[in-house]
């Protein structure tokens, strides 16, 4: 250890160009990191949810999309000004980069019968054609039109929505999705100005999916420099030294940049999730130069020299920080248990992160504090006593701060129950984010963002033109439809009505199935020739026209509601036919099933990473007994946090799934080094086990207390982030990493003093 | 002295540049019509056609037709259309006067119904029965539906070919632009690119086996489309295919329709 030190400090130069040399190569694998553009990446290649939606869009056609919301203020779509700029809008749209099909209300295929002959043409063909016939025409076809009314026409007729479906080649998604995004705004942005009277807004999946790199780049861009700043200015203030906050400020640089250049060189990307990373390793940066500085000050303040008090520190810390960092990295690493990936990515990044941390805070800071000059201030020992007066007042009130606040943490942990899984993900993004916005709107007065794909598959060629099979699926619509959960829903059978009924002289009585299988296929082959460009039946039937696509849209619905829903799908099917075969997908689906997956993954992750780090504390402390109570103060804070966050919140989602692996290798950091001090004391002091107290108390108590408003003021700021899945992550960090220093001051030595009498001197 | 003699060096490039753009209309203009007059005069054609669909899932479809044209002098051709497969529509025919510009009329017989339905619509960028084809990949060649630009030579499968951008005139065809590569020993179309109304390339179709019909003639049995964008395809595959049999008008009316078996 002595011959480490001495190293150290003999050649700090070389120590501190050789880090700055190996960072700036590891960097440089930084400039590869790219933000990823979808939400597929939260599911691995093999999920079922995702390979099932992948299929339908290969034997359909893509149903990923931009929506245009129009919402004049008057409220009124059905005016001459709303449906030119509607007209003029659908038009325009066909030129959005990659857009392969438009539907509006205006370029709508309407079918009617004028004698013998069969019209089918634009709802509004030319925007000199409106009329007040013409409008009115407009409006009551529109709103009756089954596949039409919710989906692009809000019933109250206050707004209207231009789809755009938009087929991207894959070859880039990182670069694709921000183009899409980009021209559609430029749209927006034109009619806007051309509307002032019209609100225009975006929405869609594709939005959706530039949404995630936006909102990771702004927690990139502005969260962490802000949290950087916090955190100096912290350490800064509470320790009072500049020379220390400047070394801090470098080893948390080198181990950020380091991680990120690692992460780049290993051709990662970055997602909403792991660009959290940069905030996590950042403070746990801190904690540890925290920890050698305290000790550091303390020395020199009671006269050591300074090279000696660099060493002195290194040796009474080298390995608490060595084991918080060890079991830091465990908790984080379990998360590449996770059935979503980023949060896979996340782990790994903080265990390089912290990593770093620990070799620059043992060789850089030292480096660093040796080369500044530093100078001590003579400080009264106003803050030792406060440590002091907490030792006392815990060990003096130990009888009844063990059983009340045993009570409180099991009465709060009671509350975990309350908790409900819940992924969705149009509340990923918070309402400061336009996407958020519109898509509010657009539930609100159109239809939700759950959507379920049914293919019904009729297992034979052409199979979609029997009438038994035609029969089936409106049965089936219309049972969606009855639901009270559903939007809309759209089916082919509603177009095969129509035709019926426009063969018979538009005779409403007509408005029904055709009954014959060569009718049917006629009637299609039919309305297929009458189709112009893009707006072919290709999104609603396959190729061998064997099986066909419904879409039903559902108001926002839950994790837990859309599970639902999609078993009593299927219970509907099985009950009602044999020989179809029904495929289930959408995203929707995919984000419920996944925050399920997830979560029993992650409790076995936390769950193994529990027993390792008892495993290890019980090795470095040199007692099984220790081990084992060392369990207790570091379940405990999850236990509570989740158990608050039952009580105020009652919703978990894929973000929070990871909080307790986060926690577990954060809170277990302060255990260690309060135990550590108190195994010290015990067995190389022979000290009684209310002094060991004091003694830990004194010597760690106020590095603890610093480290955790650190920590708590680094995910803080995180808990502000436009991404909710970082901010719930965020918050409930910070409050976990509070609580558990409550419990460690509060809680684990009475619990200490108590069981000591079952163990011997050692 | 120097100022004047660059000012007519800019003058004589600057119009020989505009020249050269009007050379280059000029000759693509020139190209399109020496095609279309070499096709002129086969009167009718009779052909049996195959259509493969093809999906990205790797699925495929099969449709049968039987296909009939009359040539019109100054407007677009006339085609019957018997569909023989799939089974459900065996019978259904299909009728079209096709126009450059203007909408083409069209009439189906549907056997299920045992009527006529004339239809109207703008379909002239649609698919024809789902297929990668559209009605105005189909119809005839007409040297007024496009303005032309002549763009290089170029050889393809050993063909020398003139490669000349056409640029459609009906405000409701789903192309901005089609470039097509006609080989210069027959006239003969051999590969066309269509681009879409965004300006990406969108489909590209290939002309193979080609048939010299009554040694007057050139025509391609194998069509293929194939879709860049969604990734689908569809092959058309010609046969027994006949030119100037002796048809005229009245096999191309609404009771030839009704008739057609």
């Amino acid at each position: 250890m002595d011959n480490y030190s001495n190293f150290i400090l003999k050649n700090k130069w070389l120590v501190l160009l050789a880090s700055l040399l190996l960072v700036a190569i590891a960097g440089m694998g930084a400039e590869n990191l790219k933000f990823s553009s979808e939400y597929k990446t939260f599911f691995k290649e093999d999920n079922i949810q995702l390979k099932n939606y992948l299929g339908l869009q290969d034997i359909y056609s893509k149903s990923e999309n931009v929506a245009f919301i129009i919402a004049p203020k008057s409220g009124n779509v059905f005016d001459q000004e709303t449906l030119k700029a509607t007209w003029e809008l659908t038009n325009e749209a066909w030129f959005i980069t990659y857009s392969s099909r438009v539907d509006s209300i205006t370029n709508f295929q309407y079918s009617y019968a004028d004698g013998d002959e069969l019209i089918i043409e634009d709802l509004l063909l030319e925007a000199d054609m409106l009329d007040q016939e013409k409008i009115s025409q407009i409006k009551s076809v529109s709103l009756a039109e089954p596949l039409l009314r919710k989906k692009l026409i809000a019933e109250g007729g206050e707004a209207t929505i231009v789809n755009v479906t938009i087929t991207t080649p894959g070859i880039d998604k990182t670069l694709e999705t921000p183009e899409v995004a980009t021209s559609a705004r430029k749209i927006r942005d034109q009619f806007k100005e051309k509307y002032p009277n019209i609100d225009f807004m975006l929405t869609g999946i594709v939005m959706m999916n530039n949404s995630f790199p936006e909102s990771a780049k702004a927690d990139a861009f502005i969260l962490i420099p802000i949290m950087l700043g916090v955190v100096i200015f912290a350490v800064g203030i509470l320790l009072r030294t500049f020379v220390g906050t400047f070394s801090t400020l470098i080893v948390i640089l080198l181990s950020v940049i380091g991680t990120m250049g690692v992460w780049g060189w290993f051709g990662g990307y970055l997602t909403g999730p792991s660009s959290s990373s940069p905030t996590i390793i950042l403070t746990l940066a801190v904690a540890d130069c925290v920890h050698i500085l305290s000790t550091f000050y303390l020395n020199m303040r009671n006269g050591m020299e300074k090279s000696l008090a660099i060493k002195d520190s290194i040796r009474v810390n080298l390995q608490p920080i060595f084991l918080t960092s060890l079991t830091t990295a465990v908790g984080f690493l379990t998360m590449m248990f996770s059935d979503s990936p980023p949060f896979g990515h996340l782990g790994i990044m903080v265990a390089i992160g912290v990593s770093f941390a620990f070799i620059f805070s043992v060789s850089v800071f030292p480096a660093l504090l040796s080369i500044f000059p530093v100078r001590v201030k003579q400080r009264n020992n106003s803050k030792k006593d406060s440590m002091d007066k907490l030792a006392n007042f815990v060990i003096g009130n130990r009888k009844w701060l063990l059983p009340v606040s045993t009570l409180i943490i099991l009465g709060l942990a009671s509350f975990v129950t309350n908790n409900e899984l819940n992924d969705d993900f149009v509340k990923y993004f918070d309402k400061r984010v336009p996407f958020r916005q519109s898509t509010d709107y657009m539930q609100e007065h159109l239809s939700g963002m759950t959507m379920i794909e049914l293919s019904i598959d009729s297992k034979k060629e052409s199979g979609v033109n029997d009438p038994k099979f035609l029969k089936f699926v409106a049965d089936m619509s219309d049972w969606l439809r009855a639901q009270p959960e559903t939007d809309h829903v759209n089916t082919i059978t509603d177009t095969l009505k129509r035709l019926n009924k426009n063969m018979h002289a538009d005779d409403p009585a007509w408005y029904k199935l055709p009954q014959e299988q060569e009718l049917a296929a006629q009637y299609l082959l039919l309305y297929e020739l009458s189709l112009p460009q893009g707006l072919d039946v290709n999104n609603q039937l396959n190729v061998r026209k064997s099986s066909t696509r419904v879409v039903a849209t559902f108001r926002s619905l839950k994790s837990s509601e859309t599970i639902d829903m999609e078993s009593r799908i299927n219970d509907y099917f099985n009950q009602h036919n044999t020989q179809y075969e029904l495929i289930l997908a959408s995203p929707s689906l995919m984000f419920s099933h996944i925050g399920q997956n997830n979560i029993i993954s992650m409790l076995m992750g936390s769950s193994l990473a529990l027993i390792l780090i008892s495993i290890l504390l019980g090795i470095a402390l040199r007692s099984v007994k220790l081990g084992l109570i060392s369990l207790l103060p570091n379940l405990m804070p999850a236990a509570v946090g989740f158990g608050l966050w039952g009580l105020f919140v009652g919703e978990v989602g894929l973000g929070l799934s990871v909080v307790m692996g986060v926690t577990l290798g954060i809170v277990v950091d302060d255990t260690v080094h309060f135990m550590s001090k108190y195994v010290r004391a015990r067995r190389e002091k022979n000290l009684s086990s209310e002094d060991a107290i004091r003694y830990s108390f004194a010597s760690v108590g106020k590095a603890l207390w610093i480290t955790t408003i650190v920590l708590v003021a680094g995910f803080g700021v995180m808990a502000t982030s436009t991404f909710k899945v970082n901010a719930d992550m965020g918050l409930l960090t910070a409050a976990t990493i509070l609580i558990a220093l409550i419990i460690d001051f509060f809680f684990l030595p009475p619990l200490l003093m108590l069981l000591k009498n079952d163990k011997n001197n050692k | 002295m120097k100022l004047i003699k660059y000012a007519m060096l800019f003058i004589t490039l600057t119009t020989s540049s505009t020249s050269f753009a009007e050379e280059a209309e000029d000759k693509g203009l020139k190209i399109a019509q020496e095609t279309k007059a070499i096709d002129l005069g086969w009167k009718d054609s009779s052909a049996v056609l195959e259509m493969i669909l093809k999906n990205k899932h790797g699925e495929t479809s099969t449709r049968n037709m039987r296909m009939k044209s009359i040539e019109q002098k100054g407007d677009g051709d006339k085609s019957l259309n018997i569909f023989d497969s799939p089974r459900d529509v065996k019978g259904t025919a299909f009728l079209s006067f096709s126009h450059p510009v203007a909408n083409d009329e069209q009439w189906l017989y549907l056997p299920a119904l045992k009527r006529v339905k004339r239809i109207s619509s703008r379909n002239k960028s649609g698919s024809f029965m789902g297929s990668e084809f559209s009605f105005e990949d189909l119809t005839s060649f007409e040297v007024d539906k496009y303005t032309y630009k002549y763009l290089r030579d170029e050889l393809v499968n050993g063909e020398n070919c003139w490669v000349v951008i056409q640029y459609p005139i009906d405000k409701y065809s789903g192309y901005k632009k089609r470039i097509v590569w006609i080989d210069q020993s027959e006239h003969r179309i051999r590969k066309t690119d269509f681009y879409d109304r965004k300006d990406s390339l969108l489909k590209t179709l290939t002309m193979s086996d080609f048939h010299h019909i009554n040694k007057a003639f050139w025509r391609p049995q194998i069509l293929s489309m194939v879709n860049h964008q969604s990734g689908k395809s569809t092959v058309l595959n010609f046969s027994h295919y006949v030119l100037s049999t002796g048809l005229d008008e009245k096999d191309f009316n609404q009771n030839a329709l009704k008739r057609a078996r």
